[in-house]
Parts: structure tokens; C-alpha cells; sequence
């Protein structure tokens, strides 16, 4: 059962990942993006991590997306046009990507064989509560220059989209 | 079909979303659709961390992907707002013709 459901969003992952890559329309890009991000909400639950589905639902998913798109139609983005360099960057970069995913795949099944496994349910450790507490006492520090990043990143984007008035 | 999944199929899937989103921002000539591409690699990171704190039995992992969701959306305000105000210089999105930087 655990295999079959990671089977499907595991395709559903990877078909809405090429989505993103080949579709010309930013939209379209934009919502096979949700599409994966909501497949690997799923897999994180099946590797035992409930919190972080749900912050992968609502902030990546919900927030970051939704502002993608605000963006995009903002802006009113059409498709995008073919141009040179883009042929020659397919023409070298096709190679070296599958290069690069051919070595990565190698090296992961020379590390970890068939008998590591994932069983769904053997580790629960990813709840609100323990995930909270490791925040707030081993990771403390960082948690609190998270939230001075956050309110620099805040800052820097209300001084860039500031509009001086006439 | 066995109860146990591999770990390396998890580590598999990453490194396929990773490769697919450097593909993306490679490729593409539109800044907002390279942007959303670092997302996916984004993504794909947070998945090998997660998949290593079920592997090492430890929760770090998953607090060090929390991070990294909220570093994206920090990077995603910001990029946007650049984005916006390039749009607003220049009227296009197409990184081909913001090249005034080059030679």
C-alpha cells in the first residue's frame, strides 16, 4: 500500500515537475508547480512528517504561489519568445543534466541499497509538538535570525515596489 | 508489492526534481518561469532533508526543512519585488533582452 501511493504522487511529482520546465505559459508553469508541491506534501506524510505537509500546503502551495501568480497576472506575462541563445543552452545543457541525474542516481543506489527502507508509521517524530520544541530550544538562535530575515526581506520588498508619489 | 520502499527511491525522486528545475532556470527565457524553477530545486532539497531525518531517525532534518520554506518565501518576496521593478524599467520579462550588464 505504502509503495502504491508512493508510486502514484512519485509520477504525479515528476509529470507536473516536466510541466513546469516545458509549458511556454508562466500560469500553466505556476500550477504544475502547486501540483508538485502537493504530491510531495503527500510523500512527506508518508516519510513521517505531518507538520511539514501541512506548512508545505499552506505557505509553499497557499502564500508563495498564490503571489507567483499575483505576479504573473499582474504583470500580464505572455508566453515566452524562442530566441538563440536558449537553443544553444538546450543543445549543451541536455547532456550535462542527464550526466549529472545519471551520476546522482549512481552514487545514491551505491549508498543506500534495497535494504534501507522507508516503512510508513516506524517514525512519528514529525508532529506539531516535537518539531516545535526542537525549535524553540535547540534551534532557538536560528529561529530568531529567521524572523529578523523575515522582516528584512518584508522591508526590502515594500522599499522596491515603493512608487514615489507626485 | 513489499511494505518497505527503498530510501534511495526517495533520494531518486529528488535529484530527478532537482535536475528538472536546474533544466528549468537553464533553459527558460522568461525570469518568472527560471524564479519558480529555483523553487522546485528548492523543493527537491527539502525532500533529501526530510527523507534523511526519517533515515537518521532525528528531527533536525525536518527543522532544517522548515528553514528552507522559510528562507523560499522570504527569496520569493523579495524576487518578486525586483521582478516587479525590472518590469517597470524595462517592460519585458525576457532575461535576453535585460542584458545591459554584459561585456
Amino acid at each position: 500500500m505504502d509503495a502504491i501511493i508512493f508510486l502514484i504522487f512519485a509520477a504525479a511529482a515528476v509529470i507536473f515537475g516536466i510541466n513546469v520546465v516545458l509549458r511556454t505559459h508562466p500560469v500553466s508553469s505556476a500550477l504544475a508547480l502547486i501540483g508538485v508541491m502537493a504530491s510531495l506534501a503527500v510523500i512527506y506524510l508518508l516519510l513521517g512528517a505531518p507538520f511539514l505537509a501541512a506548512v508545505q500546503v499552506l505557505v509553499y502551495a497557499g502564500a508563495i504561489m498564490v503571489l507567483f501568480l499575483f505576479v504573473i497576472m499582474l504583470l500580464n506575462a505572455g508566453s515566452e519568445k524562442k530566441s538563440r541563445g536558449a537553443w544553444m543552452a538546450r543543445l549543451a545543457g541536455v547532456p550535462l543534466l542527464v550526466a549529472l541525474l545519471t551520476i546522482l542516481s549512481f552514487v545514491i543506489f551505491r549508498m543506500y541499497p534495497r535494504s534501507v527502507g522507508v516503512k510508513f508509521g516506524s517514525f512519528a517524530a514529525g508532529t506539531v509538538e516535537r518539531v516545535g520544541s526542537a525549535l524553540f530550544t535547540t534551534y532557538l538562535l536560528p529561529f530568531e535570525i529567521t524572523s529578523l530575515l523575515v522582516l528584512i526581506a518584508i522591508l526590502g520588498a515594500v522599499v522596491l515596489g515603493y512608487k514615489e508619489l507626485d | 508489492m513489499p511494505q518497505t520502499i527503498p530510501l534511495s527511491w526517495y533520494l531518486v525522486l529528488s535529484a530527478v526534481l532537482f535536475a528538472l528545475g536546474a533544466a528549468g532556470f537553464v533553459f527558460r527565457r522568461n525570469i518568472i518561469t527560471m524564479f519558480m524553477s529555483i523553487e522546485l530545486m528548492l523543493n527537491a532539497v527539502n525532500l533529501t532533508f526530510i527523507a534523511f531525518a526519517y533515515h537518521l531517525r532525528q528531527v533536525d532534518g525536518q527543522v532544517f526543512a522548515f528553514f528552507v520554506m522559510v528562507v523560499a518565501a522570504a527569496e520569493a518576496a523579495v524576487g518578486l519585488a525586483i521582478i516587479l521593478t525590472v518590469f517597470k524599467n524595462r517592460a519585458t520579462l525576457q532575461v535576453d533582452e535585460i542584458a545591459s550588464m554584459k561585456n
